[in-house]
């Protein structure tokens, strides 16, 4: 039996479970308290103050982290409050650079919202002395301005507890406080993932993606390149969101046409990029099993997950798919096997991808995802710089028409859609694993067991003869918690896999940013997902060994999966990094 | 370096030490700071591993405390105190004529190492405003003209 407290806010009798905070109790009586360090299941510190409340006690008391007590009267909106609240606000805008109109979060900052939704009316209350710190752009995917940080920790929070990375801090004391890394490094220095899970928990324009926005406009400009874009599967289950769609829709049909719209030579879709790396992955998993292979095997998609493995867990690499990421494996089928199909120089093509990830913009970049002196990939922007790029252009996103993608390499089937929702890998992989080595069709291509946020997801499945045990981590810190429990042989498994971000590329690090209040009533992972599940559910095709384009691609280019010719353009290499350099 | 060898495997007794106790940095730091004088990045990568806390972590706390310094210290350590009748004595040109002649700021240490320079609180001889000490020595009464001659006799020991 849940022990129930009874209490009133602001005059509003309350029952909630005990141990609930105030804010949390207030929120069901419909009371909105404002916080700015407050980030559900990630930062709950009564930091900076705004959540105040009064209770009758001495002092007001953070609602964040003030947990209700039987007869409890609590009140959130006296003159007092607001005016503690408003203080509190100017004395933070009094060190912040307010260059609104220039900062990658104007109209989606909460430090703004807040001092509209407060009445702030001058922002140079407390005008004094203000720090200057310069800018870190060094690192290829995150970029700090600690000018406009509020010391609020939320970055700190995420790195730390759901990604157990811990490469930025408070350095420091006082006026002098900074978040940034040890000794005065670059986040390019020190052994930081690109998750972008700190961009996503900022509720200011403290920390962005290194913008590529430019650069793909001039791409798009000459026009003696073949222009090329591929889209990721969980682009589709949130961009609609930064032209005031609902968390959760679907914009499939618009995101190609807007990607057409830019100008693109071609819309391709990275969901072919999808069914091409089970065909590999499948293969690849189930030569291990027959040969005697490095087991676990561990997915490769996502490059956050794999610089934490080669840096955190090197004693794992082994253990990795030799498959390249989805986008690289489309990036490579383009400048080699449709560039051929056109009679295209390959040397005139640029692949740009759309992609829920920071981390993307690095991978990009490392020298083994190449062919013949040519990157695989030429430019990756965010969700977030595609939508800016729309608006830029003009184009009435939420009107435009539904759109397909450019065929072949932009059909695709259900499985590869699922790929960015966690678990999604892994059913993608079971479909077509289990009829590959059974010759059966598959009943029912759900499979549950690998669905939802829950942090790590075990199953076994029967394959034929074989018992397959599987496991799905998201958030590389539960990522570590498997890990540990394999390298401590407590823990047995064949196929695993691993998304860098908690709840994988829906709410990857270059998503739309929920703001913390939001996020208090309903969690965009499980939304986003949705959408995902429910556009794999309509597709004629779920499984990717059934992608006519795809079959087509081995019979007539690659040989079979796995082939010489496969293992020359899609697979990779990996290296151990360093944790600390001087 | 023989010594060197015997200073980290007593940072490695210490961290066993700790170890498992909540808030170890704190005590783990203040035990590197009496075996190596300072910590260095190499000590704090060391506590930060052998803890299973992160670098960020141990790096936020050095760098909290002014007890903790990531620089060696000099030879000899410059105390001058900017207590209230040192202060009203004048105490502020004696600090601003040892910067000039060490061409450091208060709380650095000199390039050859010789001196660390540091504004201090009362050290409690208020009769002698306004007071430095170096090292043990208590020098009072002092105006800044006698600066570069007290510095002298420390330069001229080696």
């Amino acid at each position: 039996m849940e022990n129930l407290v009874k209490l009133t806010i602001d005059g509003i009798p309350v029952e909630v479970p005990a141990g609930t905070t105030v804010l949390e109790a207030a929120r069901k009586a419909g009371i909105k308290i404002p916080t700015l360090c407050y980030l559900k299941d990630i930062n709950q510190i009564g930091a900076c103050r705004m959540c105040i409340v009064d209770t009758g006690a001495r002092a007001f008391g953070a609602a964040c982290v003030l947990p209700v007590s039987n007869g409890m009267n609590v009140k959130t909106n006296t003159p007092k409050l607001r005016s503690a609240r408003k203080t509190n606000l100017e004395l933070l805008l009094s060190n912040h650079d307010k260059k609104c109109l220039s900062c990658a979060r104007n109209q989606k900052c909460e430090l703004q919202q807040m001092c509209i939704d407060l009445g702030v009316e001058d922002t140079d209350t407390y005008a004094g002395k203000m720090n200057e710190y310069d800018i870190d752009d060094l690192s290829p995917s995150i970029v700090r301005n600690n000018n406009k940080c509020i010391l609020c920790r939320r970055c700190v929070a995420a790195c730390i507890n759901t990604q157990a990375v811990g490469v930025i801090g408070p350095v420091g004391r006082g006026f002098k406080t900074q978040i940034r890394s040890a000794w005065g490094q670059s986040l390019s220095e020190v052994a930081c993932i690109n998750c972008g899970q700190c961009i996503a928990a900022c509720p200011t324009g403290a920390l962005y993606e290194k913008d590529s926005t430019k650069e793909v406009w001039d791409l798009l400009a000459d026009t003696t390149k073949h222009v090329v874009v591929q889209p990721a599967p969980a682009v589709r289950a949130a961009l609609g969101e930064e032209f005031g769609m609902p968390i959760g829709s679907l914009v499939t049909g618009k995101l190609a046409a807007a990607l057409r719209r830019l100008g693109f030579e071609k819309v391709f879709d990275t969901d072919w990029g999808a069914d091409l790396t089970i065909m590999e992955e499948g293969t690849e998993l189930l030569g291990r099993l027959k040969n005697g292979g490095t087991l676990p095997m561990i997915t490769s998609c996502s490059p956050g997950w794999i610089k934490f493995c080669e840096t955190y867990y090197p004693d794992f690499i082994d253990n990795l798919s030799s498959c390249k990421s989805p986008h690289e494996m489309e990036g490579a089928m383009i400048k080699s096997y449709w560039a051929e199909k056109e009679g295209i120089d390959p040397k005139d093509i640029r692949v740009v991808s759309v992609m829920p990830c920071t981390a993307k913009k690095f991978e990009a970049k490392r020298p083994e995802l190449s062919h013949n002196g040519l990157q695989d990939v030429d430019a990756v922007i965010t969700t977030r710089e595609l939508a800016h790029m729309i608006k830029q252009a003009g184009i009435d996103f939420a009107n435009l028409p539904d759109e397909d993608f450019d065929p072949v390499l932009g059909e695709s089937t259900g499985a590869g859609v699922i790929f960015g929702a966690t678990g999604g890998v892994m059913e993608a992989a079971l479909r077509t694993v289990y009829e590959k080595v059974t010759g059966e069709t598959l009943k029912n291509v759900d499979f549950e067991a690998v669905r939802g946020i829950e942090g790590v997801k075990e199953a076994t499945v029967k394959v034929g003869d074989l018992d397959v045990k599987v496991a799905v981590a998201h958030g590389t810190a539960n990522a570590a918690k498997l890990l540990d429990s394999i390298r401590s042989g407590e823990k047995t498994y064949h196929f695993i896999e691993i998304m860098g971000c908690p709840g994988g590329c829906v709410t990857g690090g270059g998503q739309p940013i929920v703001d913390a209040q939001t996020r208090m009533e309903c969690d965009p992972k499980a939304l986003r997902a949705a959408a995902l599940y429910r556009e794999d559910a309509n597709k004629p095709q779920r499984k990717s060994h059934e992608n006519p384009s795809i079959m087509a691609l081995y019979k007539d280019y690659l040989g079979e999966p796995n082939s010489h010719k496969a293992h020359e353009l899609l697979h990779t290499t990996y290296t151990k990094r360093p944790k600390y350099t001087k | 370096m023989p010594d060197n060898k015997e200073k980290y495997a007593k940072l490695q007794a210490a961290i066993e030490k700790h170890k498992g106790e909540r808030g170890a940095v704190m005590p783990v730091l203040q035990e590197a700071m009496t075996i190596f004088g300072y910590v260095p990045q190499d000590v704090q990568e060391m506590i930060a591993d052998g803890l299973g806390v992160t670098l960020s972590e141990v790096y936020g706390v050095s760098t909290f405390y002014s007890q903790f310094s990531l620089e060696p210290k000099g030879e000899h350590i410059i105390g001058v105190c900017l207590g209230t009748a040192c202060y009203v004595k004048g105490s502020q040109k004696i600090l601003d004529k040892l910067s000039e002649e060490l061409k450091i700021e208060p709380g650095r240490t000199t390039a050859d190492g010789l001196f660390s320079l540091n504004a201090t609180r009362c050290l409690g001889a208020c009769g002698l405003a306004p007071v430095m000490m170096i090292g043990e020595e208590v020098y009072g009464r002092l105006t800044p003209d006698q600066v570069p001659g007290i510095l002298d006799k420390y330069r001229t020991a080696q």
